[in-house]
């Protein structure tokens, strides 16, 4: 199987690339990405679910509101997450339900506090495998 | 990444200029302040790229500047100076960064490195304590939504209200502490949500709390009127800014001046560059939300100047005042300011954008502050905690040459990452306190990635500067103590 994303380091940040057979895929890994970076994902646990509405302009632009709305999430709520059912996805609307809990200073291990995804060097690619898009993220 | 090929011109030892020819849509030249030795890295950064980028910014007037320091940023390059005519330019939110008004305070003391050596240990666990710091860290001043709009208006005089500092700080702090026209009414739910706890906290990465002793005086008496007057005498930096709150209000103009492009008809070379006039109501409404996160900023580092003169009375039992904890001075390195300057013989109000870049107004300009007045306006460069800090001055030739601005740091040349692998099983604490150099940090991971070798040696940059002659280097210090978030 493909992966479903990779960490690029970058001098002043680091950023991902995600991958998805569709934009359903790609826009899920690429939030599994974010969360990986910010903790071990096998540490979070499914507790509490939450139905999330995204709109933008394009669909560039709303992969990087997507994810900025669960940095939010993760800064204000202090919620974890590890799965992303994304329920429909136009090029300027997303519906989503989250699963995952929230921080648990015991279990989790903060790896990075991740402080907002930037539309520098944004990329959104349809090929003939899928989608492939890659986000900066400032941390 | 590959080298960038472009062509940049002598125009002294000092500054190489980027043509405007370089790429159709260019309104004006770049420059970037460097020696020819730093040269290679900035090429093989492709730095020069973003600068030449800068330069396609409606109204954008003389050049799109760079400092020494310059480093790879997000749209904007960091070390980045851009001044736009406000009668037909551009504020851009990606000119000022994420970490609005993230800055500089610098405290002197009447202690010395003999005195202090022996309590060190003692001292920065005490800093530790009563400095909230760290990833996610929350504040220990519980602040209602009322309060948080007050502070957001009333900048660094709100904490200095509340007990938290002195009145002759605010004279020595930018802008009074204060920038006008904040409108909490700007300011989003969701800023205010992620401002509200993390109000007074030093936050992670590269933001940080010294303890520093005084190492090299270049100018005996330009010191002597910001209190520094010997080798050895000890000091306090701090280096932090908006925290989640700064990053927010980004966010979120970012998006909503995304949208504004194309209704304004500007043509970009990266999305982060996104922008609006400045007379527009996108402008101005990102004005007004960055003076609140600006302010916001100002009693951050107010109220840790504050707790940092309680934590030195603790240890050394007696009050701030008997300790001679006046503060130097306190500097935004992530602003965008409307200033007037001289371009081409036109006086011209301008919105100069300083990312990574500090202002370093000469002695007599109106918003040099009345201490400093005879001397020019105090800059502060910290360099990486392994390595030494500067305090220099504006100059006139600031004021002619880079809209009154300077260097404000070290700049990384490693990315995160590649600095974590070079320091792969060394024990950055104890490399460090072999040089006499006690840390404390709440997360040991983004230490290794603030490593020395991840940044520019500040010296160099230094160098720079105070050779094109828009800043005067005044003195060095190194660190003992150091806090990292």
């Amino acid at each position: 199987m493909k992966r479903a994303f990779e960490i690029i380091d970058h001098v002043a940040d680091v950023g991902i690339v995600a991958y998805g057979k569709d934009a359903k895929e790609l826009f899920s890994n690429a939030a599994l990405a974010l969360f990986s970076l910010i903790t071990e994902p096998e540490s979070i646990e499914e507790k509490l679910q939450l139905d999330l509405e995204v709109s933008s302009e394009d669909m560039d632009s709303l992969l990087v509101e997507w994810l900025n709305e669960l940095i939010y999430l993760f800064d204000v709520e202090r919620i974890l997450f590890n799965r992303f059912d994304i329920r429909s996805l136009t090029r300027n609307e997303l519906d989503a339900t989250c699963y995952g809990e929230g921080i648990d200073s015991m279990k989790h291990k903060i790896k990075l506090g991740v402080k907002a995804a930037t539309y520098h060097m944004l990329k959104l690619e349809q090929n003939g495998d899928g989608y492939k898009a890659q986000i900066i993220l400032d941390i | 990444m590959a080298r960038w090929q472009g062509q940049l011109i002598r125009v002294d030892d000092y500054r190489w200029k980027i043509p405007e020819n370089y790429k159709t849509g260019m309104r004006v030249p770049g420059l970037i302040y460097a020696s020819q030795e730093m040269l290679e890295s900035i090429r093989e950064e492709q730095t020069p790229e973003q600068v030449a980028n800068v330069a396609f910014l409606p109204g954008i007037v003389g050049y799109s500047l760079a400092m020494p320091d310059i480093h790879w940023g997000y749209g904007f390059p960091i070390g980045g100076v851009a001044a736009m005519d406000i009668k037909d330019g551009v504020v851009s939110p990606g000119g000022v960064g994420y970490d609005i008004n993230c800055g500089v305070r610098l405290l002197r003391t009447s202690l010395s490195e003999a005195e202090v050596r022996p309590r060190i240990r003692e001292l920065i666990n005490t800093l530790f304590l009563n400095v909230p710091s760290g990833l996610g860290s929350e504040g220990k001043m519980k602040i209602s939504q009322k309060e948080m709009n007050q502070l957001m208006v009333e900048g660094a005089r709100w904490a200095v209200n509340h007990g938290l500092g002195f009145e002759e700080d605010l004279d020595v702090t930018e802008e009074g502490g204060c920038i006008g026209g904040a409108d909490p009414s700007k300011i989003s739910d969701r800023a205010v949500k992620r401002g509200l706890p993390q109000a007074g906290t030093l936050g992670s990465g590269n933001h940080f709390l010294e303890v520093q002793v005084v190492k090299e005086i270049f100018d005996s008496h330009i010191a002597s009127v910001m209190g520094i007057d010997e080798i050895g005498q000890i000091l306090v930096l701090i280096h932090t800014g908006s925290r989640g709150f700064g990053h927010q209000v980004c966010t979120d103009h970012l998006r909503i001046m995304e949208g504004a492009i194309s209704k304004y008809g500007i043509n970009l070379p990266d999305r982060q560059l996104a922008c609006a006039p400045i007379e527009s109501s996108e402008g101005k409404d990102y004005l007004a939300a960055m003076a609140c996160a600006a302010n916001y900023a100002w009693v951050n580092r107010q109220c840790i100047a504050h707790w940092a003169r309680e934590s030195f009375s603790k240890v050394f039992g007696k009050s701030p005042e008997a300790l001679g904890m006046k503060q130097v001075y306190d500097v935004a390195h992530n602003i965008a300011k409307i200033e007037e300057h001289t371009i081409d013989g036109r006086k011209l109000k301008v919105c100069v954008h300083r990312k990574g870049a500090t202002r370093a107004f000469p002695a007599g300009h109106k918003d040099t502050p009345r201490r400093y007045k005879e001397v020019g306006q105090p800059v502060l460069v910290p360099g990486d905690m392994g390595r030494c800090s500067f305090i220099a001055v504006g100059t006139e030739k600031a004021m002619a040459d880079s809209f009154g601005s300077t260097c404000h740091g070290a700049g990384r040349v490693l990315s995160r990452g590649a600095a974590k692998r070079s320091m792969k099983g060394r024990d950055v604490v104890q490399e460090l306190e072999n040089r006499g150099i006690t840390i404390k940090t709440g997360s040991f991971p983004s230490l290794a990635e603030e490593a020395s070798q991840a940044y520019k040696d500040v010296t160099e940059v230094i160098e720079v500067v105070h050779q094109a002659g828009i800043s005067k280097k005044v003195a060095m210090a190194i660190p003992m103590g150091v806090i990292k978030g």
